[in-house]
C-alpha cells in the first residue's frame, strides 16, 4: 500500500486503466461460453478501435491538435500488413507470429506515412490542420481503391490504376484495385487485440510522462511559452504525431485480418469522425474515458438492434445529447443539483 | 472546344461548390464553428423540392421556394436546439454536436425517404413546338454547329451563383444586419456592448447559409440527378475544403475557392484520370495551404504573446 501511496495520481490512474483492461479481458475470456456469437464477433473490431481510439486522443487530447484523417493510417497499416503476412504465409507457418509480423510492418508504414504527412501538415495551424489531415485522409483512401498489389514466385508486383502486375502461374493478387482485398487469411484473435491494447497503452502512458510527454502538453497549452523555454516545436509534434499514426496502423492490421475481404472505403471520413467521436466522448486525454467509449459505442449499436431502423437515429441522439449535458453550464448547474441531493451535501460549486 | 466544355461545365460544377462553400464560410466567420451538418441540409433541400415537384406537382418554382423555406427554418432550429447552448464550449465539442446533427439528419431521411436512390426531375429544360405541332424537348445549348454543347442546369447554375454572390456582398456591405454581422465576426463582446443582438444576428446567420444550401441542393441534383440521403455528404466535404481553400470566413474566398476547386476536379477528370481526381483535388489544396496556411484570401492572423 505504502508504494501505491507514493506514486503519482497520474501514474495510479494509468495503473488502473491497464488493470481495468485486463480485468475485461479475463472476463470476458471466463464468460466467453455464454457470449451471443455476434458479440464475440465484434472483439477483434473492438479491439482495434479501443486502439484507434487511444492513439487518436494522443493527437487529439495530448498534443491538442484535431485531425480530422485518422483511418487513413489505418488504411495504410490495413492494407500494408495483409501484403506483409500474405508474403511470409508460406515462410512462417505460425500464424500469431504472421500477425504480429503484420501489425509490426502495418505500424512502421504507417508510422513513415505519418512523418511524411506530418511535415506539411504539423506546419499548418487549427482547422486548416484538420482540413490537410482530412485531404490526405480521401487521398489516401483513393490511392488504395486504385491500387493493384500482386504476389507471385518472383515477388511483389506493384501498379496503380491499372491491373499490371502480370503475375506469374500461380501468383495471387493481393489488392485488387476498387475490389480491396479478398480472401485474407483471418488471423487475427481477440487475445491478440488485447496484447495490442497493453502496448498502446504502455507506449502511450510512458510518452505522456517522460520528458518527451510533458513538452508535448506545454506545446499543447502554449505555444509561444513553451517554444521561448527551448522547446523543440516540431520535432516534439513529429514525435506525438508519428507515434499516433503507427498505433493506428497496427490497429489497422488487426482489424483487416478479421475479415475475409476489405475495401479501402471502409476507412473513410465517416470511420476518422466515428474515432473523434469516441475520443471526445470519453473526455480529451483521458484514455480510460477513450476505451469505455470505443467500446461501448461499438456495442450500442448492436445492443439497438431491436430498434433496427432507429439505432443509428438514437446514436446520433445520444452523440447531441452527451455533448450538451457535458458542454452546457446551465445543464451542468443543474445536474450537480442532481448529484448533491443523492450524495446529500450541497454541491460545491467550483469557480469557473 | 473541348477544352471550352470542360471549363464551363468546371465552372457550373465550382459555382455550385461556392453556394455550398458561402454557408460554411458564413458560419464559420460569425459563429467560429465548423457546421459539419451543411451538406446534410443541401440534401434535405433536395428532398423537398422533389417531393413538392413530383407528390404535390408544384411548379418548380414553387419547389425551390419550398426547399429554401424548410431548410432555412430548419437551420434555425439546429441553431437554436443544438448550438446555441454551447457558444461557450470549447470548439470540438461543439464540432461533435455538429457531427451528430449530420448523423441525426442523415439517418431521418433514411427513415423517412428511405435508401432508395430518387431521380430528381429535369427543371431545366426548354420545351419547343415546331411547325408542324411536334414537341421537343430541348436541354441543351447547341453553339457553333453543335461542337459546343451548354446545358440549361449549367447556365441557370453559374447565373445563380454569381447574382448570390452579388446580392450576399451587397447584403453585407450596405444592410443593417450586414454590418452586425461583420462586427460580430470581428468581435462577439464588443458587438454586444455596441446594442447589437448578436444571438440574432447569429441566428440569421444559419438562416441565410441554410436557404443557400437548399438552393444548392436543386442545382447539385438538377445537374447529377440521383438523389439519395448520403447525396449531401461529398459535395458537403469538397465544399468545405473549398471554403478552407479560399480561406476560410472570407466569402469572396469561398466563391473563388469554390470555382477554382470546381475547374481543378473537372480538368483532373478529363485530363489525368476519373478515378484519382479526387486525390489531386485534395493534393491542390494541401500545396496551397503550405504556400498560403490561411487560404488564398484568407487573413493572417499574427499571435500576440
Amino acid at each position: 500500500m505504502a508504494s501505491l501511496n507514493k506514486m503519482s495520481k497520474a501514474s495510479r490512474r494509468n495503473y488502473l486503466t491497464c488493470g481495468l483492461v485486463i480485468l475485461a479481458y479475463i472476463l470476458l475470456q471466463v464468460m466467453s461460453g455464454s457470449l451471443s456469437s455476434s458479440l464475440k464477433g465484434m472483439l477483434v473490431p473492438i479491439c482495434a478501435y479501443v486502439v484507434m481510439a487511444v492513439s487518436l486522443n494522443l493527437t487529439v487530447g495530448i498534443l491538442g491538435e484535431l485531425s480530422l484523417g485518422h483511418a487513413g493510417f489505418m488504411s495504410v497499416g490495413a492494407f500494408t500488413g495483409v501484403v506483409a503476412s500474405t508474403f511470409f504465409q508460406n515462410l512462417i507457418p505460425f500464424a500469431p507470429l504472421r500477425l504480429a509480423l503484420g501489425m509490426a510492418v502495418g505500424a512502421a508504414c504507417a508510422a513513415i506515412a505519418g512523418f511524411l504527412i506530418g511535415i506539411p501538415v504539423l506546419r499548418l495551424k487549427g482547422d486548416y490542420l484538420a482540413i490537410v489531415t482530412l485531404a490526405f485522409g480521401e487521398i489516401i483512401k483513393t490511392v488504395f481503391t486504385n491500387l493493384y498489389v500482386g504476389l507471385d514466385s518472383s515477388g511483389l508486383h506493384v501498379s496503380i490504376l491499372e491491373d499490371n502486375t502480370e503475375l506469374a502461374e500461380g501468383g495471387k493478387l493481393i489488392i485488387s484495385g476498387p475490389m480491396g482485398m479478398g480472401g485474407i487469411e483471418k488471423i487475427s484473435t481477440f487475445t491478440a487485440g488485447f496484447l495490442l491494447i497493453l502496448i498502446t497503452l504502455a507506449v502511450v502512458f510512458n510518452l505522456v510522462n517522460s520528458r518527451a510527454g510533458r513538452a508535448i502538453m506545454a506545446i499543447r497549452d502554449n505555444r509561444i511559452a513553451a517554444e521561448s523555454i527551448g522547446v523543440n516545436v516540431t520535432k516534439y509534434k513529429m514525435i506525438a504525431f508519428v507515434t499516433s499514426a503507427a498505433l493506428a496502423g497496427a490497429s489497422g492490421a488487426l482489424f483487416s485480418m478479421n475479415y475475409s475481404t476489405i475495401v479501402a472505403a471502409k476507412f473513410d471520413f465517416n470511420m476518422s469522425i466515428l474515432v473523434l467521436v469516441f475520443v471526445v466522448l470519453g473526455g480529451l486525454g483521458n484514455m480510460l474515458g477513450s476505451i469505455v467509449a470505443a467500446a461501448v459505442l461499438t456495442i450500442l449499436p448492436e445492443a439497438l438492434r431491436e430498434f433496427a431502423d432507429y439505432r443509428m437515429l438514437i446514436y446520433a441522439i445520444v452523440l447531441i445529447l452527451v455533448m450538451l449535458v457535458t458542454n452546457n453550464p446551465i445543464l451542468q448547474g443543474y445536474l450537480g443539483r442532481v448529484k448533491g441531493v443523492f450524495t446529500g451535501k450541497r454541491g460545491k460549486k467550483e469557480a469557473a | 472546344m473541348n477544352f471550352l466544355n470542360f471549363l464551363i461545365s468546371g465552372i457550373s460544377l465550382g459555382s455550385i461548390y461556392a453556394i455550398i462553400a458561402l454557408g460554411y464560410t458564413m458560419v464559420y466567420g460569425i459563429a467560429k464553428m465548423l457546421n459539419f451538418a451543411h451538406g446534410d441540409v443541401i440534401m434535405v433541400g433536395a428532398y423537398i423540392c422533389f417531393f413538392a415537384a413530383s407528390s404535390f406537382g408544384l411548379p418548380p418554382a414553387l419547389g425551390i421556394l419550398a426547399a429554401i423555406a424548410v431548410c432555412t427554418v430548419l437551420g434555425m432550429v439546429v441553431e437554436r436546439l443544438a448550438y446555441k447552448p454551447l457558444r461557450q464550449a470549447p470548439s470540438l465539442a461543439v464540432l461533435i454536436t455538429a457531427i451528430g446533427v449530420s448523423y441525426f439528419l442523415q439517418n431521418s431521411a433514411l427513415l423517412l425517404w428511405s435508401s432508395t436512390p430518387k431521380m430528381f426531375p429535369a427543371f431545366f429544360v426548354l420545351k419547343e413546338t415546331a411547325a408542324d405541332g411536334k414537341e421537343t424537348v430541348r436541354n441543351s445549348l447547341q453553339l457553333f454547329d453543335g461542337r459546343l454543347t451548354i446545358s440549361f442546369v449549367t447556365i441557370v447554375t453559374i447565373v445563380t451563383c454569381l447574382v448570390i454572390m452579388a446580392g450576399l456582398t451587397m447584403f453585407i456591405s450596405h444592410t443593417k444586419m450586414g454590418k452586425a454581422m461583420r462586427a460580430c465576426s470581428e468581435d462577439k463582446g464588443a458587438a454586444q456592448l455596441m446594442g447589437i443582438n448578436v444571438d440574432g444576428t447569429i441566428s440569421m446567420t444559419f438562416a441565410i447559409g441554410s436557404g443557400l444550401a437548399a438552393v444548392a441542393g436543386v442545382l447539385l441534383c438538377s445537374a447529377y440527378p440521383t438523389l439519395v440521403p448520403t447525396t449531401g455528404s461529398m459535395p458537403g466535404i469538397k465544399a468545405f475544403t473549398a471554403a478552407v481553400f479560399g480561406g476560410i470566413g472570407s466569402i469572396p474566398g469561398a466563391f473563388l475557392g469554390g470555382l477554382l476547386l470546381g475547374v481543378i476536379e473537372t480538368f483532373a477528370k478529363a485530363y489525368i484520370s476519373m478515378q484519382l481526381s479526387d486525390a489531386i483535388v485534395f493534393a491542390v489544396l494541401i500545396i496551397v495551404l503550405l504556400v498560403k496556411p490561411a487560404g488564398l484570401l484568407g487573413r493572417q492572423i499574427r499571435e500576440k504573446v
